[in-house]
Protein backbone atom coordinates (compact mmCIF):
# COMPACT_ATOMS: atom_id res chain seq x y z
CA UNK A 1 0.00 0.00 0.00
CA UNK A 2 1.49 3.52 -1.16
CA UNK A 3 1.60 5.63 1.58
CA UNK A 4 -0.31 9.06 1.23
CA UNK A 5 1.84 12.23 -0.11
CA UNK A 6 0.93 15.41 1.45
CA UNK A 7 1.90 18.94 0.43
CA UNK A 8 1.57 22.22 2.29
CA UNK A 9 -1.13 24.48 1.46
CA UNK A 10 -0.58 27.91 2.70
CA UNK A 11 -3.93 29.84 3.28
CA UNK A 12 -5.11 33.09 4.53
CA UNK A 13 -7.30 32.32 7.86
CA UNK A 14 -10.14 35.22 9.32
CA UNK A 15 -9.06 35.30 13.07
CA UNK A 16 -9.83 36.97 16.07
CA UNK A 17 -8.08 38.31 18.18
CA UNK A 18 -8.71 38.19 21.87
CA UNK A 19 -9.16 40.65 24.42
CA UNK A 20 -7.09 38.03 26.57
CA UNK A 21 -4.11 38.10 23.48
CA UNK A 22 -5.62 34.62 22.00
CA UNK A 23 -5.52 34.68 18.13
CA UNK A 24 -8.69 32.63 16.90
CA UNK A 25 -8.91 31.51 13.77
CA UNK A 26 -12.79 31.51 12.72
CA UNK A 27 -12.05 30.44 8.59
CA UNK A 28 -9.88 30.62 5.97
CA UNK A 29 -9.81 30.56 1.79
CA UNK A 30 -8.63 27.64 0.12
CA UNK A 31 -5.80 28.46 -2.67
CA UNK A 32 -8.84 27.45 -4.92
CA UNK A 33 -10.88 30.52 -3.38
CA UNK A 34 -13.12 28.78 -1.59
CA UNK A 35 -14.14 29.82 1.38
CA UNK A 36 -14.70 27.64 4.80
CA UNK A 37 -16.34 28.60 8.32
CA UNK A 38 -14.22 27.22 11.22
CA UNK A 39 -17.12 25.80 13.38
CA UNK A 40 -15.02 25.04 16.75
CA UNK A 41 -11.13 25.46 18.30
CA UNK A 42 -10.89 22.27 19.71
CA UNK A 43 -7.25 22.81 20.98
CA UNK A 44 -4.08 24.99 20.10
CA UNK A 45 -0.78 23.70 21.30
CA UNK A 46 3.03 23.99 19.56
CA UNK A 47 3.33 21.27 17.19
CA UNK A 48 5.49 20.00 14.40
CA UNK A 49 4.00 18.68 10.52
CA UNK A 50 6.41 15.76 9.50
CA UNK A 51 4.15 15.09 6.80
CA UNK A 52 4.69 18.49 5.04
CA UNK A 53 7.75 20.26 6.79
CA UNK A 54 6.51 22.94 8.70
CA UNK A 55 5.79 23.79 12.76
CA UNK A 56 4.36 26.52 14.62
CA UNK A 57 1.05 26.57 16.73
CA UNK A 58 -1.72 23.55 15.50
CA UNK A 59 -4.72 24.40 15.97
CA UNK A 60 -7.06 21.35 16.23
CA UNK A 61 -10.20 22.87 14.38
CA UNK A 62 -13.83 21.55 13.36
CA UNK A 63 -14.87 22.51 9.74
CA UNK A 64 -18.30 20.31 8.84
CA UNK A 65 -18.20 18.48 11.68
CA UNK A 66 -14.47 17.48 10.42
CA UNK A 67 -11.78 17.64 13.13
CA UNK A 68 -8.22 19.37 10.87
CA UNK A 69 -5.41 20.80 11.70
CA UNK A 70 -4.38 24.41 10.93
CA UNK A 71 -1.11 25.76 12.04
CA UNK A 72 0.45 28.86 12.27
CA UNK A 73 3.67 29.59 11.73
CA UNK A 74 6.30 31.80 13.61
CA UNK A 75 6.20 34.52 11.23
CA UNK A 76 2.39 34.10 11.41
CA UNK A 77 1.61 32.57 8.11
CA UNK A 78 -1.03 29.64 8.29
CA UNK A 79 -0.67 26.63 6.77
CA UNK A 80 -2.69 22.86 6.44
CA UNK A 81 -1.87 19.71 5.40
CA UNK A 82 -3.34 18.33 1.93
CA UNK A 83 -3.48 14.58 0.86
CA UNK A 84 -1.85 14.21 -2.62
CA UNK A 85 -4.30 11.75 -4.93
CA UNK A 86 -2.08 10.01 -7.81
CA UNK B 1 48.25 14.37 48.96
CA UNK B 2 46.60 16.31 46.20
CA UNK B 3 44.01 13.18 45.57
CA UNK B 4 42.22 12.72 48.81
CA UNK B 5 42.14 16.48 48.63
CA UNK B 6 40.02 16.54 45.97
CA UNK B 7 37.86 13.65 46.95
CA UNK B 8 37.04 15.09 50.28
CA UNK B 9 36.27 18.48 48.14
CA UNK B 10 33.31 16.76 46.24
CA UNK B 11 32.04 14.77 49.19
CA UNK B 12 30.41 18.32 50.81
CA UNK B 13 29.12 19.88 47.30
CA UNK B 14 25.50 19.20 46.59
CA UNK B 15 25.29 16.82 44.02
CA UNK B 16 23.79 18.79 40.70
CA UNK B 17 21.82 17.57 37.84
CA UNK B 18 23.17 18.36 34.52
CA UNK B 19 21.53 17.23 31.25
CA UNK B 20 23.03 17.99 27.60
CA UNK B 21 21.10 18.01 25.15
CA UNK B 22 22.36 16.87 21.61
CA UNK B 23 19.91 17.15 18.25
CA UNK B 24 20.73 14.49 16.06
CA UNK B 25 22.63 15.07 12.69
CA UNK B 26 21.48 18.24 13.27
CA UNK B 27 21.90 20.28 9.77
CA UNK B 28 21.05 17.20 7.71
CA UNK B 29 17.85 16.42 10.16
CA UNK B 30 16.18 19.92 9.80
CA UNK B 31 16.60 19.49 5.91
CA UNK B 32 14.86 16.40 5.75
CA UNK B 33 12.02 17.37 8.65
CA UNK B 34 11.82 20.91 5.58
CA UNK B 35 11.56 18.35 2.75
CA UNK B 36 10.35 15.48 3.28
CA UNK B 37 10.72 13.77 0.14
CA UNK B 38 14.63 13.54 0.95
CA UNK B 39 13.71 11.34 3.71
CA UNK B 40 13.85 7.95 2.13
CA UNK B 41 17.57 8.62 0.41
CA UNK B 42 21.09 9.27 1.82
CA UNK B 43 21.53 13.50 2.62
CA UNK B 44 24.30 15.29 2.91
CA UNK B 45 24.51 18.91 3.39
CA UNK B 46 27.75 20.27 1.54
CA UNK B 47 29.38 23.94 2.12
CA UNK B 48 30.13 25.47 -0.71
CA UNK B 49 29.24 22.99 -3.63
CA UNK B 50 31.76 24.31 -5.87
CA UNK B 51 33.13 21.87 -8.54
CA UNK B 52 36.65 21.69 -6.81
CA UNK B 53 35.73 22.77 -3.41
CA UNK B 54 32.37 21.28 -1.16
CA UNK B 55 33.08 19.53 1.71
CA UNK B 56 30.40 17.40 3.59
CA UNK B 57 28.91 19.40 7.08
CA UNK B 58 26.73 17.09 8.28
CA UNK B 59 24.50 13.86 6.85
CA UNK B 60 21.98 11.42 7.77
CA UNK B 61 21.60 7.78 8.87
CA UNK B 62 20.73 6.47 5.69
CA UNK B 63 24.55 8.27 4.12
CA UNK B 64 26.64 7.25 7.35
CA UNK B 65 25.33 3.59 6.60
CA UNK B 66 27.41 4.43 2.94
CA UNK B 67 30.20 5.83 4.94
CA UNK B 68 30.36 9.45 4.35
CA UNK B 69 31.71 11.29 6.83
CA UNK B 70 31.54 15.07 7.85
CA UNK B 71 34.81 16.61 6.57
CA UNK B 72 35.16 14.69 3.72
CA UNK B 73 34.93 16.40 0.09
CA UNK B 74 31.75 15.74 -2.21
CA UNK B 75 33.37 13.69 -4.77
CA UNK B 76 34.74 11.09 -1.90
CA UNK B 77 31.41 11.10 -0.81
CA UNK B 78 29.61 10.63 -3.85
CA UNK B 79 31.93 8.14 -4.60
CA UNK B 80 30.97 6.21 -1.76
CA UNK B 81 27.09 6.60 -2.19
CA UNK B 82 25.83 7.29 -5.93
CA UNK B 83 22.23 8.09 -4.95
CA UNK B 84 23.81 10.66 -2.51
CA UNK B 85 21.35 14.10 -2.28
CA UNK B 86 23.49 16.64 -2.19
CA UNK B 87 21.72 19.95 -0.05
CA UNK B 88 23.53 23.02 0.35
CA UNK B 89 23.05 24.60 3.93
CA UNK B 90 20.62 26.98 5.62
CA UNK B 91 21.74 28.25 8.45
CA UNK B 92 18.59 30.72 9.50
CA UNK B 93 16.78 28.02 9.21
CA UNK B 94 18.87 25.82 11.76
CA UNK B 95 19.31 29.28 13.76
CA UNK B 96 15.26 29.10 13.90
CA UNK B 97 15.14 25.42 14.98
CA UNK B 98 18.40 26.33 17.38
CA UNK B 99 16.54 28.95 19.33
CA UNK B 100 12.66 27.19 19.72
CA UNK B 101 14.77 24.45 21.11
CA UNK B 102 16.22 26.37 23.91
CA UNK B 103 12.97 28.10 24.50
CA UNK B 104 11.61 24.61 25.15
CA UNK B 105 15.13 23.77 27.27
CA UNK B 106 14.28 27.09 29.35
CA UNK B 107 10.88 25.90 30.61
CA UNK B 108 12.71 23.94 32.85
CA UNK B 109 15.48 25.90 33.67
CA UNK B 110 17.45 29.59 33.08
CA UNK B 111 20.56 27.64 32.87
CA UNK B 112 21.49 26.51 29.50
CA UNK B 113 24.75 26.81 27.75
CA UNK B 114 24.80 26.49 24.18
CA UNK B 115 27.56 24.06 22.67
CA UNK B 116 27.65 25.30 19.04
CA UNK B 117 23.86 25.18 17.57
CA UNK B 118 22.91 21.77 17.95
CA UNK B 119 23.64 20.87 21.65
CA UNK B 120 23.11 22.64 25.36
CA UNK B 121 23.99 21.48 28.59
CA UNK B 122 20.64 22.21 31.40
CA UNK B 123 21.66 22.97 35.08
CA UNK B 124 17.85 21.77 36.82
CA UNK B 125 18.76 21.07 39.82
CA UNK B 126 16.62 23.60 40.85
CA UNK B 127 13.69 22.56 39.03
CA UNK B 128 13.78 18.42 40.01
CA UNK B 129 11.98 19.08 42.90
CA UNK B 130 8.75 20.73 40.40
CA UNK B 131 9.06 18.24 37.31
CA UNK B 132 10.57 15.17 38.69
CA UNK B 133 14.17 13.86 38.61
CA UNK B 134 16.47 14.35 35.70
CA UNK B 135 15.55 11.63 33.54
CA UNK B 136 11.41 12.45 33.90
CA UNK B 137 12.79 15.65 32.79
CA UNK B 138 15.16 14.71 29.97
CA UNK B 139 12.60 12.01 28.42
CA UNK B 140 9.71 14.89 28.27
CA UNK B 141 12.20 17.16 26.47
CA UNK B 142 12.82 14.02 24.13
CA UNK B 143 9.54 13.54 23.89
CA UNK B 144 8.82 17.92 23.30
CA UNK B 145 11.47 18.42 20.85
CA UNK B 146 10.32 15.50 18.45
CA UNK B 147 6.52 16.71 18.51
CA UNK B 148 6.88 20.19 18.64
CA UNK B 149 10.05 20.52 16.62
CA UNK B 150 10.22 17.25 14.42
CA UNK B 151 13.48 16.84 15.57
CA UNK B 152 14.68 14.12 17.39
CA UNK B 153 18.04 14.56 20.58
CA UNK B 154 19.63 12.72 22.57
CA UNK B 155 19.94 13.65 25.98
CA UNK B 156 22.66 12.82 28.75
CA UNK B 157 21.84 12.68 31.98
CA UNK B 158 23.99 12.92 34.98
CA UNK B 159 25.84 14.86 38.10
CA UNK B 160 28.66 17.29 36.16
CA UNK B 161 29.00 18.56 32.54
CA UNK B 162 31.52 15.93 31.63
CA UNK B 163 29.35 12.80 31.95
CA UNK B 164 26.25 14.89 30.61
CA UNK B 165 27.97 15.04 27.22
CA UNK B 166 29.37 11.82 27.71
CA UNK B 167 25.73 10.38 28.11
CA UNK B 168 24.28 12.11 25.03
CA UNK B 169 26.86 10.28 22.77
CA UNK B 170 26.31 7.08 23.93
CA UNK B 171 22.29 5.98 22.74
CA UNK B 172 21.88 7.94 19.64
CA UNK B 173 19.31 8.62 17.92
CA UNK B 174 15.92 10.13 20.81
CA UNK B 175 17.52 8.26 23.93
CA UNK B 176 18.27 9.39 26.94
CA UNK B 177 20.80 8.12 28.79
CA UNK B 178 21.67 8.29 32.72
CA UNK B 179 24.84 8.37 34.47
CA UNK B 180 24.06 8.57 38.54
CA UNK B 181 26.98 8.90 40.74
CA UNK B 182 26.74 5.58 42.09
CA UNK B 183 27.42 3.84 38.84
CA UNK B 184 29.71 5.77 37.05
CA UNK B 185 32.45 3.72 37.10
CA UNK B 186 31.09 0.88 35.51
CA UNK B 187 29.35 3.11 32.92
CA UNK B 188 32.51 5.01 32.25
CA UNK B 189 35.52 3.47 33.06
CA UNK B 190 35.46 1.06 30.49
CA UNK B 191 35.10 3.62 27.71
CA UNK B 192 37.79 4.40 25.54
CA UNK B 193 40.01 7.65 26.69
CA UNK B 194 38.86 9.75 23.24
CA UNK B 195 34.97 9.22 24.33
CA UNK B 196 35.78 11.93 27.19
CA UNK B 197 35.39 15.80 25.98
CA UNK B 198 38.99 17.26 26.42
CA UNK B 199 40.13 14.41 24.97
CA UNK B 200 41.23 15.14 21.50
CA UNK B 201 43.32 13.47 18.41
CA UNK B 202 46.60 14.61 19.96
CA UNK B 203 45.75 14.10 23.66
CA UNK B 204 44.71 10.54 22.65
CA UNK B 205 47.61 9.56 21.25
CA UNK B 206 50.11 10.79 24.06
CA UNK B 207 47.79 8.87 26.54
CA UNK B 208 48.19 5.77 24.29
CA UNK B 209 51.63 6.36 24.48
CA UNK B 210 51.61 5.85 28.06
CA UNK B 211 49.29 2.74 28.36
CA UNK B 212 46.32 4.86 29.16
CA UNK B 213 43.47 3.76 26.62
CA UNK B 214 40.26 3.85 28.98
CA UNK B 215 38.79 6.50 31.18
CA UNK B 216 39.29 4.13 33.74
CA UNK B 217 42.86 4.19 33.85
CA UNK B 218 42.85 7.70 33.61
CA UNK B 219 40.88 7.77 36.58
CA UNK B 220 42.96 5.64 38.81
CA UNK B 221 46.09 6.55 37.99
CA UNK B 222 47.39 8.60 40.20
CA UNK B 223 46.66 12.26 39.64
CA UNK B 224 50.70 13.55 39.87
CA UNK B 225 51.59 11.23 37.23
CA UNK B 226 49.16 13.43 34.67
CA UNK B 227 50.26 16.65 36.39
CA UNK B 228 53.83 16.01 35.34
CA UNK B 229 53.17 14.67 31.99
CA UNK B 230 50.68 17.52 30.61
CA UNK B 231 50.77 20.11 33.36
CA UNK B 232 47.43 22.01 34.74
CA UNK B 233 45.48 19.85 31.96
CA UNK B 234 46.43 16.70 33.04
CA UNK B 235 44.82 17.07 36.55
CA UNK B 236 41.49 18.17 34.72
CA UNK B 237 41.16 15.34 32.88
CA UNK B 238 42.09 13.69 35.97
CA UNK B 239 39.31 14.90 37.59
CA UNK B 240 36.86 15.30 34.63
CA UNK B 241 37.68 10.75 34.71
CA UNK B 242 36.65 10.60 38.37
CA UNK B 243 33.29 12.48 38.04
CA UNK B 244 35.14 15.89 39.70
CA UNK B 245 34.03 17.99 37.33
CA UNK B 246 32.70 21.16 38.98
CA UNK B 247 32.42 23.67 35.76
CA UNK B 248 29.05 25.47 35.87
CA UNK B 249 26.33 25.98 33.50
CA UNK B 250 26.84 29.17 32.18
CA UNK B 251 23.24 31.16 32.81
CA UNK B 252 21.01 32.11 30.30
CA UNK B 253 22.76 33.49 26.99
CA UNK B 254 20.82 33.74 23.96
CA UNK B 255 23.63 34.03 21.74
CA UNK B 256 25.13 31.19 19.99
CA UNK B 257 28.86 30.44 20.19
CA UNK B 258 30.54 31.32 17.21
CA UNK B 259 33.74 31.67 17.15
CA UNK B 260 34.66 32.49 13.64
CA UNK B 261 33.17 32.22 9.93
CA UNK B 262 34.82 31.69 6.83
CA UNK B 263 34.46 31.29 3.85
CA UNK B 264 36.60 29.63 1.22
CA UNK B 265 36.77 28.35 -2.26
CA UNK B 266 39.03 26.83 -4.79
CA UNK B 267 39.24 29.04 -8.01
CA UNK B 268 38.41 27.18 -11.57
CA UNK B 269 41.16 28.50 -13.08
CA UNK B 270 44.16 29.83 -11.16
CA UNK B 271 43.98 33.61 -9.75
CA UNK B 272 46.38 35.65 -11.78
CA UNK B 273 46.47 39.02 -10.50
CA UNK B 274 44.88 41.24 -7.44
CA UNK B 275 41.50 41.97 -9.86
CA UNK B 276 40.74 39.23 -9.62
CA UNK B 277 41.78 37.87 -6.32
CA UNK B 278 39.55 40.93 -5.23
CA UNK B 279 36.07 39.71 -6.92
CA UNK B 280 36.91 35.93 -5.42
CA UNK B 281 37.38 37.81 -1.47
CA UNK B 282 34.16 40.05 -2.64
CA UNK B 283 31.95 37.21 -3.39
CA UNK B 284 33.71 35.01 -0.37
CA UNK B 285 32.30 37.89 2.14
CA UNK B 286 29.56 37.99 0.72
CA UNK B 287 28.29 34.81 2.49
CA UNK B 288 30.41 35.72 5.38
CA UNK B 289 28.48 38.70 5.91
CA UNK B 290 25.03 36.61 5.42
CA UNK B 291 26.65 33.96 8.56
CA UNK B 292 26.99 37.25 10.63
CA UNK B 293 24.04 38.48 10.30
CA UNK B 294 21.92 35.32 10.94
CA UNK B 295 24.47 34.61 13.91
CA UNK B 296 24.03 38.33 15.16
CA UNK B 297 27.43 38.73 15.67
CA UNK B 298 29.71 41.62 14.53
CA UNK B 299 33.48 40.23 13.24
CA UNK B 300 36.43 43.18 15.22
CA UNK B 301 38.93 41.44 12.38
CA UNK B 302 39.87 39.44 9.40
CA UNK B 303 42.54 36.31 8.54
CA UNK B 304 43.00 35.15 4.80
CA UNK B 305 43.99 32.28 3.70
CA UNK B 306 45.94 31.94 0.66
CA UNK B 307 47.34 29.28 -1.47
CA UNK B 308 49.06 29.18 -4.46
CA UNK B 309 49.34 26.34 -7.19
CA UNK B 310 52.25 24.67 -5.64
CA UNK B 311 49.80 24.18 -2.39
CA UNK B 312 51.60 26.61 -0.62
CA UNK B 313 49.30 27.86 2.16
CA UNK B 314 50.11 31.33 3.72
CA UNK B 315 47.89 32.99 6.43
CA UNK B 316 47.20 36.70 7.63
CA UNK B 317 45.60 38.46 10.01
CA UNK B 318 44.53 41.43 11.60
CA UNK B 319 41.86 43.77 12.92
CA UNK B 320 38.70 45.35 11.28
CA UNK B 321 38.85 49.51 11.84
CA UNK B 322 35.44 48.54 14.09
CA UNK B 323 33.38 45.65 14.70
CA UNK B 324 31.46 45.12 11.58
CA UNK B 325 28.77 42.69 9.67
CA UNK B 326 29.14 44.59 6.56
CA UNK B 327 30.58 42.26 3.59
CA UNK B 328 32.12 45.30 1.30
CA UNK B 329 33.79 46.34 4.78
CA UNK B 330 35.28 43.24 5.10
CA UNK B 331 36.36 42.46 1.78
CA UNK B 332 38.07 45.93 2.06
CA UNK B 333 39.78 44.90 4.65
CA UNK B 334 40.87 41.33 3.68
CA UNK B 335 41.85 43.05 0.17
CA UNK B 336 44.25 45.66 1.93
CA UNK B 337 45.26 42.42 4.15
CA UNK B 338 46.32 40.31 0.58
CA UNK B 339 47.79 43.25 -0.91
CA UNK B 340 49.96 44.52 1.67
CA UNK B 341 51.08 40.61 2.29
CA UNK B 342 50.79 38.54 -0.72
CA UNK B 343 54.57 38.61 -2.69
CA UNK B 344 53.09 36.98 -6.67
CA UNK B 345 55.27 34.34 -6.89
CA UNK B 346 52.70 32.01 -8.16
CA UNK B 347 49.45 32.10 -9.12
CA UNK B 348 46.42 31.62 -6.99
CA UNK B 349 44.80 28.24 -6.41
CA UNK B 350 42.24 29.04 -3.05
CA UNK B 351 41.23 32.15 -0.86
CA UNK B 352 39.77 31.40 2.33
CA UNK B 353 38.40 34.49 3.93
CA UNK B 354 37.50 34.00 7.82
CA UNK B 355 35.77 36.89 10.15
CA UNK B 356 37.15 36.24 13.49
CA UNK B 357 36.94 38.15 17.37
CA UNK B 358 33.51 38.11 16.93
CA UNK B 359 31.09 39.93 19.48
CA UNK B 360 27.28 39.90 20.26
CA UNK B 361 25.31 41.94 17.19
CA UNK B 362 24.65 44.69 20.04
CA UNK B 363 28.33 44.72 21.97
CA UNK B 364 28.89 48.65 22.30
CA UNK B 365 31.94 49.77 20.63
CA UNK B 366 34.44 52.75 21.29
CA UNK B 367 33.63 54.48 18.11
CA UNK B 368 36.96 56.13 16.53
CA UNK B 369 38.10 59.40 15.66
CA UNK B 370 38.56 59.29 11.98
CA UNK B 371 36.17 57.41 11.11
CA UNK B 372 32.02 58.24 9.98
CA UNK B 373 29.86 57.10 12.45
CA UNK B 374 27.47 58.08 9.78
CA UNK B 375 28.81 57.02 6.77
CA UNK B 376 29.09 53.14 8.88
CA UNK B 377 25.22 53.27 9.41
CA UNK B 378 24.71 54.14 5.76
CA UNK B 379 27.06 51.01 5.19
CA UNK B 380 24.97 49.20 7.13
CA UNK B 381 21.52 49.58 6.58
CA UNK B 382 22.29 49.01 2.85
CA UNK B 383 24.03 45.78 3.74
CA UNK B 384 21.09 45.09 6.12
CA UNK B 385 18.30 45.85 3.49
CA UNK B 386 20.60 43.08 1.07
CA UNK B 387 20.41 40.65 4.02
CA UNK B 388 16.65 40.92 4.85
CA UNK B 389 16.38 40.36 0.83
CA UNK B 390 18.32 37.56 0.39
CA UNK B 391 16.35 36.41 3.61
CA UNK B 392 13.40 36.12 2.18
CA UNK B 393 14.20 35.15 -1.16
CA UNK B 394 17.83 33.39 -0.87
CA UNK B 395 21.37 34.04 -1.47
CA UNK B 396 20.98 34.88 -4.89
CA UNK B 397 18.04 37.52 -5.09
CA UNK B 398 21.26 40.01 -5.05
CA UNK B 399 24.59 40.91 -5.36
CA UNK B 400 27.11 43.00 -6.79
CA UNK B 401 27.83 44.27 -10.19
CA UNK B 402 31.12 42.64 -10.66
CA UNK B 403 30.48 39.25 -9.54
CA UNK B 404 28.00 38.88 -12.15
CA UNK B 405 29.62 36.20 -14.44
CA UNK B 406 32.86 35.97 -13.33
CA UNK B 407 34.34 33.34 -15.28
CA UNK B 408 37.03 32.00 -12.57
CA UNK B 409 34.80 30.91 -9.76
CA UNK B 410 31.81 29.11 -9.58
CA UNK B 411 28.16 29.88 -8.95
CA UNK B 412 26.87 29.97 -5.71
CA UNK B 413 23.35 29.60 -7.47
CA UNK B 414 22.43 26.79 -9.57
CA UNK B 415 19.29 24.74 -8.42
CA UNK B 416 18.70 24.55 -4.87
CA UNK B 417 18.42 20.45 -4.80
CA UNK B 418 20.13 18.64 -6.19
CA UNK B 419 18.33 16.00 -6.31
CA UNK B 420 19.53 12.21 -7.61
CA UNK B 421 17.85 10.77 -11.34
CA UNK B 422 14.72 9.03 -10.69
CA UNK B 423 13.19 10.88 -8.13
CA UNK B 424 10.07 13.77 -8.42
CA UNK B 425 10.91 16.70 -7.98
MG1 LIG C 1 24.40 16.91 17.17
Amino acid sequence: MAETKYRKVYVDVFALMRQDGMLLPKGFIWEDGAKYKIDRVRHAAPAASTKVGGRGIRYTVVIGGQEQYLYREEDDRWFMEAPVYQ
Amino acid sequence: MLMKKFIEKDEKAMERTILHCDMNNFYASVECFLNPDLKPYPVAVCGSVEERHGIVLAKNYKAKACGVTTGEAVWQAQQKCRDLVIVPPHYEEYMKFSKAARKIYEDYTDQVEAFGMDECWLDVTGSVGIYGDGEKIAQEIRERIKFELGLTVSIGVSFNKIFAKLGSDLKKPDAVTCIPKERFKEIVWPLAASEMLGVGRATEKKLAACGVRTIGTLATWPVEFFEKKFGKFGVALWLFANGLDESRVAAADASVPVKSVGHGTTALQDLENAAEVWRIMLALTQEIGHKLYTYEKRACGVQIDVRDNKLFTKQWQCPLPHPTQSASEIARTAFDLFCRSYEWRNPIRSVTVRAINLTAQNTPYQLDLFCDPLHTEKTEKIDRTVEDLRLRFGMDIIRNACLLDNPKMSSGGGPQVIMPTGVPT
